[in-house]
């Protein structure tokens, strides 16, 4: 009985990671023993790091989305994890700003991006990537995430120290929202 | 010289007649935030960073180079001004590419300080990604026009300070650039004597010393200070 009341109280927690290098979720493992702490208060319910459901459920109280939107699979994600989440947290630059992964950006498209990588410096049978349904689709741009759907959390950084992840996430966990100010919690790069 | 006695934040103020706002809050110890402002060279009032308040005046003022005036009652710190600064700097972010995590700025860049200062914790104006040159044909320096933010620092200390007029701003609005000579690659510009005062001046990425990577980038700012002050009042050791 008191198990299952713990359970029910417990917060509904995932990680994404889209277009990122992932190490925004490095940075979160380097949280090391707090990572206990964090998981007497939370069921991880969807993470490439701590969880082995392929499907991103409904009614998740707090998600970090590491990475910007790079391709159709991304883009798809994003809505539906906006859809089933109540605090969406833009987790480190390349969510916030797209940063490295948005250099591409300034080639122009996807098309450029995919002649120079996979004609010009393919080495052997040059060709495009084109397996619909299998490989998805490069967008034209990669773009943060609060250009396509509403952010609730803005938690910048290359990656952001577990010192910024653990201040965003130990407020929420009380019901109170993180102070996102001062060079500790805010500064890009 | 006489002297204007104004109010700035509630506080009373004296300053010398054709002192701007600025020095004379900066005198009482009150802090406006600047970007395209350079002690020692000319201002231009350029990024609109140092807006204030006067009562009565129906228009924002730029504390570079507004003086002051007799009776003026200022407000540097309001929360319209800090939404407008705060824009400011989003729109900037926007405008170029600045990746902070691979900038030989990252960690010692006054855009990214007043970033933080502004608390911008993300931009609210579409990133425009444009495309942008770089050159590296000067044997010391090199300049990323991404990370430019057209303050036209470098322009001010390299003919005011240097005598060289190495740089100016080509096109207009959007498409205004950094240029070099006649539009030259750097290294081809004979007039440039290699002093580095631009590379100082500079209070973003976008000129470098080479082979400074990610973080690295240091600047003299001093420098430019001791050589104002060396023409100007004779003092010439530092
Ligand atoms: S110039 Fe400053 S704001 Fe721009 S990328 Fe470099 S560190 Fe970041
Ligand atoms: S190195 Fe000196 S002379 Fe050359 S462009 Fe910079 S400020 Fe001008
Ligand atoms: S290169 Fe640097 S100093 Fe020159 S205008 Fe751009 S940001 Fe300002
Ligand atoms: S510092 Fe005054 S307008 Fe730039």
């Amino acid at each position: 009985m008191t198990k299952d009341k713990e359970q029910m109280t417990k917060i509904k927690f995932a990680t994404v990671w889209l277009a990122g290098c992932s190490g925004c979720h490095m940075s979160f493992l380097d949280m090391d023993e707090w990572l206990l702490e964090l998981a007497n208060y939370v069921d991880v319910v969807y993470s490439p790091i701590g969880c082995d459901l392929k499907e991103y459920p409904a009614g998740v109280d707090v998600c970090l989305v590491e990475g910007g939107v790079a391709n159709q699979d991304n883009l798809e994600l994003i809505h539906e994890v906006r859809a089933k989440t109540k605090t969406l947290i833009s987790f480190g630059d390349c969510a916030v700003t797209a940063n490295v992964p948005g250099m591409r950006n300034m080639l122009g498209g996807s098309e450029p991006v995919l002649k120079r990588g996979y004609l010009e410096l393919g080495d052997v049978t040059p060709q495009l990537p084109n397996e619909p349904g299998i490989v998805p689709e490069l967008l034209e741009q990669v773009l943060p995430i609060h250009e396509l759907v509403s952010v609730d959390i803005f938690l910048p950084g290359c990656p952001p120290d577990a010192a910024r992840i653990r201040a965003t996430i130990e407020p929420l966990l009380k019901g109170e929202q993180p102070k996102m100010e001062g060079r500790a919690m805010i500064k890009f790069g | 010289m006489s002297v204007k006695t104004l109010t700035i934040n509630n506080t009373p103020v004296a300053a010398e007649e054709g002192k701007t706002i600025l020095e004379a809050a900066k005198e009482a110890g009150i802090h406006i935030p600047t970007l395209c402002f350079l002690e020692g060279v000319s201002t231009v009032a350029a990024c609109r960073m140092c807006l204030v308040e006067i009562e009565g005046i129906n228009k924002l003022l730029p504390a570079c180079v507004t003086q002051v005036t007799e009776a003026i009652v200022v407000h540097t710190n309001t929360p319209k001004l800090q939404e407008y600064r705060r824009m400011v700097i989003e729109l900037l972010f926007a405008e170029g590419n600045h990746v902070c995590s691979i900038c030989v700025a990252n960690g010692n860049c006054e855009l990214q300080n007043l970033a933080i200062e502004v608390g911008m914790d993300h931009t609210r104006f579409p990133y425009r990604f444009p495309k942008r040159s770089v050159d590296v044909s000067h044997p010391q320096f090199g300049i990323d026009r991404n990370r430019c933010i057209l303050c036209t620092r470098c322009v001010r200390v390299c003919g005011e300070i240097e005598g060289a007029h190495v740089w100016d701003v080509a096109q207009r609005g959007a498409d205004a650039y950094i240029v070099s000579g006649l539009s030259q690659p750097w290294s081809e510009v004979e007039a440039c004597t290699s002093c580095g005062k631009c590379v100082d001046a500079c209070p973003t990425g976008a000129i470098f010393r080479k082979g400074t990577t990610t973080a690295e980038k240091q600047r003299d700012r001093a420098k430019l200070q001791f050589l104002v002050d060396a023409r100007e009042k004779h003092e010439w050791t530092r």
